[in-house]
């Protein structure tokens, strides 16, 4: 493995590993704050057990969010320090703001965790937003910096100098917006799906019902609303990148050759020798509708690329694909699942309900690594597009491989102990949150 | 607003080394600690430190982006040249802060509680140790910006007496903060006493350390004195230190503690103030004799404007938002303890 395929992988080991803690962390204070409220309103102890229940969860993905965020703003100079010299100045203004966002979550997160039963109880809650809140911005903010990537803005570029340095007009180049709303839906999607999921399988293996059932209607019903509003946000994002990167999108639909009524592409082998797509279903001119809004706008296809300048076509295909599909099958259960709510009360608790959402407990999370390889590669061989190849951006220190495969180790260890440790979560509520199953069980634990 | 912004750098700098240094400290206090004391030293630091671990550690990343946004030649110098201990310091920034999560939010309590509390004392020792080796590295003219040689510009450039003998010092420094910071949370007068000898001890490594990054600078040549004590702030600094630390063992063998902590914040801030003076702006040293200049590496553009003002606005809500976290724990502390 050479050095700049080692820091490549390494790069996006950390950034897959910390998304998924970002997501977490950004989303499931919402769910507690949803379930807190219902509890100080009602008095209902099972919302105030689900609330103290994922809080504790939420705490463990924090940790792990942060620690994987600040090895990130290390290792982007680690990495890429030729990019971080040039870009640190132009594409800063959003992590300059974010560390303010970030700095008033951890001290939002201090008064929820600790200061609960010290403090007034809607003071309490009203942390509990700030965290979410604050947690959003955030994302938000760091979406904005790699938009800035796809679309650098806010500097001129003459004679390889870069001159006339704005920040501002960086932080709102023309990607910002569409990445930034699909990644917040994003978030709440896969991180609604996985919570739902697992409460789900709880309630099918007929574990504290009461409690499982319960929680599992609050992450749904977010995931469900999400998950309606993801295709749409992928359509803005997906003409957003017809017009401003051509090259992402010939990649990502596996056009190879420019048509004036391009159709769209579903499966199949592309074949950059012989410019085919083997194997593929074609559906004639819709691709042109979808990025142009009219069904005889070209589309530019590899052949109009020069050859240093195209994307892998393969993962960046594969990986939309897979996003696209998943994010169509979500769509299909949340319908479902609001027609239930709404119109069909007695489904509520069908079998086949549950192992819907239990079959899709990991489809939001694949589906935003899926979505994050496509920005990623598919701006390949552009670390700025248009403007710095990322082959050059690497570090000079020779041995990279080695740091990969220590880090590869590190990721899996802890994603292993976090698996474990949430296993214990869960099976420990019967014991800690609700002894319903177990009545003549009389278990007083403070839940601190 | 240049001046701003390196006041932001300083102070977090400053704030990383009070409060994240107290936060190591704790850890390595607990390395040091027989095993029958050790769950009531984790309890004590469980109660002082808990609510604001996070919080404390943010200084680092404010930090880093302040270098990364308004010293982009500085940051992508120092990244290249100290990769490796960044590498290591990261380890050990993953394997503390996640096994200071695990510990406390791990659902089951057992063995699993050993593993946890292994990881989380060594990595609060070796985390301080590599944050002063790179803190070392800057002045020792070591770091080039066109590394050739392997051995010479990625290794010997931080693996040398001097750096070594600085991170010993940060570590020392570390556990005599979480130390004094520990006895005002004792609870009874035997952990009291426990602490207050910890503290006279970590005190005691700290002078030692202190000597040790003195030899190692006469061996390497590094003119440590004279810049100490070629300008008045340098020597103000340093004669304040030591006057202090008069009046802290007095107190200390007294057992008056109310204003312990304050000394010793004290002693850390003069420490930093008399190096950092002396530097500033060459903030670091390079191999062929020149340097990189805060006021002369610094980005261009409207970006320091930007950063200054980002900078400004954030404090506005994070500084009373941390001093009512901090104030209201303490008020709560109190409380249960009495
Ligand atoms: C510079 C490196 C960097 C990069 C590229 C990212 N992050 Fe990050 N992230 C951090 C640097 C960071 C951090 C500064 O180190 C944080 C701050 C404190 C913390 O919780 O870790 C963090 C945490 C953090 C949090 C709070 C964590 C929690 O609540 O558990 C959110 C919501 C995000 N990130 C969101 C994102 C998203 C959506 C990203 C990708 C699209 C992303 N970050 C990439
Ligand atoms: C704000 C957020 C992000 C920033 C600033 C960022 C930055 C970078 C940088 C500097 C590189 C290395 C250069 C390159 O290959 O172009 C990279 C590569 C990569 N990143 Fe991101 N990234 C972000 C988010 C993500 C996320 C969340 C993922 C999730 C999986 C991701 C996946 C990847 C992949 C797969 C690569 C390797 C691409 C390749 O080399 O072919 N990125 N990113
Ligand atoms: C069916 C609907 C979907 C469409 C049409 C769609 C479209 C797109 C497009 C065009 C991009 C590339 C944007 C760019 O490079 O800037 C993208 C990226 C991405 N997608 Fe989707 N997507 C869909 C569903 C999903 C789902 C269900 C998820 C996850 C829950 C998801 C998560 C992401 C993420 C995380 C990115 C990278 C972040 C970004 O650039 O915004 N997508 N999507």
């Amino acid at each position: 493995m050479d050095n700049f395929i080692a820091a490549r992988s390494q790069m996006a080991l950390s950034l897959g590993f910390h998304i998924i803690f970002s997501c977490i962390g950004m989303v499931m204070p919402f769910f507690m704050a949803v379930s807190h409220f219902i509890y100080l309103k009602t008095g209902n102890t099972l919302y105030k057990n689900i609330t103290r229940a994922w809080s504790k969860g939420v705490a463990i993905f924090f940790a792990t969010g942060a620690v994987s965020g600040t090895v990130l703003s290390f290792e982007l100079g680690l990495l890429w320090p030729a990019f971080m010299e040039k870009a640190g100045p132009i594409f800063g203004m959003p992590f300059s703001l974010e560390g303010t966002a970030f700095f008033i979550e951890a001290i939002a997160l201090g008064f929820y965790l600790y200061g609960w039963d010290k403090f007034n109880k809607w003071f309490v809650w009203a942390t509990g937003v700030v965290v979410g809140i604050s947690g959003l911005l955030s994302g938000i903010l760091v979406v904005a910096a790699n938009a800035w990537m796809n679309n650098p803005k806010g500097f001129d570029f003459i004679n390889g100098e870069y001159i006339n340095i704005d920040p501002i007009k960086a932080m709102f180049n023309d990607a910002w917006f569409s990445q930034a709303l699909h990644m917040c839906i994003a978030a709440f999607a896969a991180t609604g799906f996985a919570v739902a999921g697992v409460h789900a399988f709880m309630v099918y293996r007929k574990k504290n019902i009461r409690f499982h059932a319960a929680a599992f209607k609050i992450a749904a019903t977010f995931a469900a609303v999400a998950a309606i509003l993801q295709p749409l946000s992928g359509d803005i994002s997906a003409k957003n990148v017809a017009r401003l990167q051509p090259a992402k999108l010939a990649a990502m639909e596996a056009v190879l050759k420019t048509e004036a009524a391009a159709p769209l592409i579903i499966g199949g082998i592309p074949d950059t020798a012989t410019g085919q797509v083997n194997y593929a279903i074609r559906l004639p001119g819709l691709l042109s509708f979808m990025a142009y809004g009219d069904m005889h706008h070209p589309v530019k296809g590899y052949d109009q690329i020069p050859k240093e300048e195209q994307p892998p076509v393969m993962v960046t295909h594969f990986s939309f694909q897979i996003m696209v599909a998943l994010g169509i099958f979500m769509l299909l259960i949340a319908v479902l699942y609001l027609i239930i709510i709404l119109k069909k009360k007695s489904w509520q608790n069908k079998t086949w309900l549950l192992r819907l959402f239990m079959l899709a407990t990991p489809m939001g999370f694949i589906a935003v690594e899926a979505g994050w390889t496509v920005t990623e590669v598919g701006r390949q061989p552009w670390i700025i597009y248009g403007i710095m190849k990322t082959r050059d951006a690497v570090t000079p220190m020779p041995g990279i491989p080695y740091t990969f495969y220590l880090f590869t180790a590190v990721y899996i260890s802890l994603s292993a102990i976090v698996v474990f440790m949430l296993y214990r979560q869960i099976k420990m509520v019967g014991k800690l949150y609700d002894n319903s199953d177990n009545e003549a069980l009389t278990f007083s634990h403070d839940l601190h | 607003m240049l001046y701003v912004v390196i006041t932001f750098l300083w102070v977090s700098l400053w704030f990383y080394l009070l409060f994240g240094g107290a936060d190591f400290g704790a850890g390595i206090l607990e390395l040091f600690t027989r095993a029958h004391n050790k769950d009531r030293t984790r309890r004590t630091m469980y109660r002082a430190i808990g609510p604001i671990w996070e919080a404390n550690h943010m200084w680092l990343i404010i930090a880093i982006v302040i270098l990364f946004v308004g010293f982009p030649k500085i940051y992508a110098t120092m990244s290249t040249a100290m990769h490796i201990p960044l590498i290591i310091m990261l380890l050990g920034i993953i394997a503390r802060g996640t096994a200071f999560a695990f510990r406390h939010y791990d659902a089951v309590v057992d063995d699993m509680q050993q593993v946890y509390n292994r990881i989380f004392t060594w990595s609060s020792l070796i985390t301080p140790l590599f944050l002063g080796i790179i803190a070392g590295s800057t002045v020792t003219g070591k770091i080039t910006q066109q590394p050739k040689d392997f051995l010479e510009d990625y290794v010997f450039s931080w693996l040398n007496w001097f750096c070594v003998a600085v991170g010993c010092f940060t570590v020392a420094i570390a556990a005599f903060l979480a130390a004094v910071f520990l006895i005002g949370e004792a609870q009874g007068e035997k952990d009291k006493r426990r602490f207050i000898a910890k503290a006279k001890t970590a005190n005691i490594a700290a002078f030692i350390a202190g000597a040790l990054v003195f030899f190692a600078s006469l061996y390497q040549h590094i003119p440590l004195l004279d810049w100490i004590f070629a300008n008045p702030v340098g020597i103000i600094s340093i004669t304040a230190a030591s006057l202090s630390l008069i009046l802290l063992w007095y107190l200390l063998s007294k057992g008056k503690v109310k204003i312990l902590p304050v000394l010793a914040g004290f002693q850390v801030t003069m420490i930093l103030l008399s190096v950092t003076y002396i530097h500033f702006p060459k903030i670091v040293l390079l191999k062929d004799g020149g340097y990189l200049s805060l006021l002369e590496h610094e980005a261009t553009g409207k970006t320091i404007d930007a950063l200054g003002a980002a900078l400004l606005i954030g404090s506005l809500f994070i500084l009373p938002a941390l001093f009512y976290l901090l104030y209201s724990f303490r008020k709560s502390a109190n409380r249960t303890k009495a």
